[in-house]
């Protein structure tokens, strides 16, 4: 997955501000996160609760963290992977054991998000965020009001909407929605899938607006464009200042990610990193994160600490029958990133 | 030799001889080596074990029966990018030689004010700048605005999201590189020279084709280089006001070391296209060695 906009009210200039602050004694933590993705208030609780000081960096991309890793740089004591890269930083090694499913906090962690296929005993990595990748329309600018809920109304939109959608520009994203909506596993090897996913996508392409995965939240309050390909968060956003936009979980499916707090093994600060890890888990704290990103947590009871407008909005709080359309995210052989950049490619050579 | 004078220039110059090494060449050393490597499977390179793989893909690829077949894809992505950087270049030069003849005949308590308003644009970050054109362009934005209040036709223009779009961000873009290399040699002109032309019976185009363009040919080059080099690496300006709808060789570079973890693909490619901008500083060292107006 490339670039996605973890979304949230405050510049980076003020959380380095925050976080060189107020020094204390009791050691450092370096964090090294997804830009604007935690609450600087978050921070500062945090330190004046344990006394450890934090200092954050930030990364656009799952790429660049891990490129970071393996090169042996930064010195940092937590990360925060996405699901699909885990087992691959654990393969090569880059990960400690912390034994996260056995931290006094850990009961708190809501099922399925407790057993993950990417570290099934929770002995890497906890929960942060989780949200999916849907769209979402105005639906007081489309025919009758309402759409099917299938990405055939994102991939083949009724003639009101040509020149009037917008995709994410995002290799992964919109190649995983494609095959989806065909019913082929996202990381085939079969050139011929690829060969379908590539026909839908190019069928679609002179019908879209444009390919960006800035600013969606902007151009649909603007009205630039009247469906977007969307993650939830940025969609709850969009909502809060035009309640007609609806999110879509298709029925296809869609693409489910979860990021998590995984502590490098060359950590100098480990046990730092662990008690970060625990405090995060407890839902008053996990709650004001939730507030900042507009994402939803995997932790039981943090509902009430949440902000009602985010709690009741079905674009967080997923309702409990789309459960079964959720699709969780994988890590493609070589193969199947190679078909994969190739399609990409070639949509838009 | 070394003689005194001569280890003192080299003194001097070790520092900066230093920097290009360390920051240029070695990094371009890694960049060659990484792209004759294998890639690892989980990202990354397979350190010793070597393919020259990664250019046989820049054109082939293998189909089912594992033969190599032509594939245009990245030549075409390529091409796109030449094509665009020269037309900004051409664009510019149209525009960037008669604003910096303008400003060299300005009387000389103008020129620094001159100058100085040609480089306002940089004090706001590139992508701030591309933003500003995004509401300027897009449909019932500023310009179809201004267009609707002075009757100049209705409905909207649907400029942005297009090539002329792309064409427009890139030319505003880098006119300040075309304008001030030539300002800068059309300064240092001899206008006794424009002088003694129209002396000769010259008219003013003949003065200008004959005089004044040779002479201010190094300023040309320079700024046609300044424009062509970045406008070839340029993404964010096509990405913006494009739409993202094709790729430009930067976003193909950056992809391969994002999603598709191959990074002897993406070093071969940045390396094709240093190879294709060395052999047009070739071609422009050999023509022009020693700046035509210094031969006298």
């Amino acid at each position: 997955m490339t670039v996605r906009i973890r979304a949230g009210a405050v510049g980076m200039a003020m959380l380095a501000m925050l976080a060189a602050g107020g020094a204390q004694a009791a050691g450092e933590l370096y964090l090294y996160n997804w830009t604007n993705y935690f609450p600087p208030d978050l921070l500062k609780k945090f330190e004046a609760d344990t006394g450890i000081k934090v200092i954050l960096d930030t990364y656009d991309s799952n790429e660049t963290m891990l490129a970071k890793l393996q090169a042996g740089g930064g010195g940092y004591d937590v990360v925060v992977p996405s699901d699909y890269i885990v087992p691959v930083m654990i393969e090569e090694g880059l990960l400690l054991e912390i034994d996260a499913g056995a931290m006094e906090n850990f009961k708190n962690v809501a099922s399925p998000f407790d057993k993950q296929w990417f570290d099934p005993e929770r002995k890497y990595t906890a929960p942060y965020m989780w949200g999916t990748t849907g769209f979402s329309y105005d639906s007081a600018r489309v025919p009758g009001g309402a759409l099917e809920e299938s990405w055939a109304s994102f991939f083949a939109p009724p003639p009101e909407l040509h020149g009037q959608v917008a995709a994410l520009n995002d290799e992964v994203e919109l190649y995983n929605a494609a095959a989806l909506y065909l019913g082929v596993d996202k990381c085939t090897e079969s050139a011929e899938e690829a060969q379908k996913i590539l026909d839908v996508l190019e069928k679609q392409k002179p019908l879209l607006a444009m390919y960006q995965s800035d600013g969606t939240i902007e151009r649909m309050i603007a009205g630039e464009v009247i469906m977007h390909h969307q993650w939830n968060g940025a969609a709850h956003r969009t909502r809060e200042q035009k309640p007609s936009v609806v999110f879509v979980y298709p029925k296809e499916g869609l693409n489910f990610w979860q990021d998590n707090f995984a502590v490098p093994k060359d950590a100098r600060n480990a046990e730092n990193a662990k008690v970060f890890i625990n405090w995060m888990m407890a839902p008053e704290n996990i709650a004001v994160a939730s507030n900042f990103t507009g994402y939803m947590n995997a932790i039981k009871g943090s509902e009430q600490f949440m902000d009602a407008a985010l709690r009741d909005d079905p674009a967080v709080v997923m309702p409990a029958e789309y459960a079964d359309r959720l699709s969780p995210a994988k890590d493609c052989s070589e193969k199947a990133r190679e078909l994969r950049n190739k399609v990409w490619t070639r949509l838009k050579k | 030799m070394a003689s005194p004078a001569r280890s003192g220039r080299m003194l001097l110059t070790a520092p900066a001889l230093a920097i290009i090494v360390a920051f240029m060449l070695l990094p371009l050393l890694l960049m060659a080596y990484i792209s004759i490597l294998e890639k690892g499977p989980a990202g990354g390179v397979r350190w010793g074990a070597h393919t020259v793989e990664a250019y046989v893909a820049f054109l082939f690829e293998r189909d089912l029966a594992d033969e190599l077949v032509l594939n245009t894809d990245y030549l075409r992505i390529f091409l796109r990018s030449f094509w665009l950087a020269g037309l900004t270049t051409l664009i510019t030069l149209a525009i960037g030689f008669p604003t910096a003849l303008g400003m060299a005949l300005a009387p000389p308590r103008w020129r620094t004010f001159l100058i100085f308003l040609v480089t306002v644009p940089f004090w706001a970050n590139l992508l701030v700048r591309n933003y500003a054109w995004i509401i300027l362009l897009r449909n019932n934005g500023l310009v179809d605005q201004a267009r609707h209040a002075v009757g100049l036709g209705s409905g909207p223009l649907d400029l942005l999201y297009t090539p002329v779009a792309v064409l427009i961000g890139l030319v505003y873009s880098y006119l300040p590189f075309m304008v001030l290399p030539i300002f800068a040699s059309l300064e240092k002109l001899d206008w006794r020279l424009v002088e003694a032309a129209f002396d000769l019976g010259a008219r003013r185009w003949q003065a200008l084709r004959r005089i004044v363009v040779p002479l201010a040919m190094p300023g040309i080059v320079a700024g046609c280089i300044l424009v062509f080099i970045p406008g070839l690496g340029a993404f964010i300006t096509p990405e913006l006001l494009g739409g993202g709808k094709a790729l430009m060789i930067g976003n193909l570079i950056q992809s391969q070391f994002g999603a598709a973890r191959n990074w002897p693909f993406g070093a071969a490619l940045s390396f094709a296209l240093l190879a294709l901008v060395l052999l047009a500083m070739l071609a422009y060292l050999l023509r022009y060695r020693a700046p035509p107006g210094a031969e006298r």
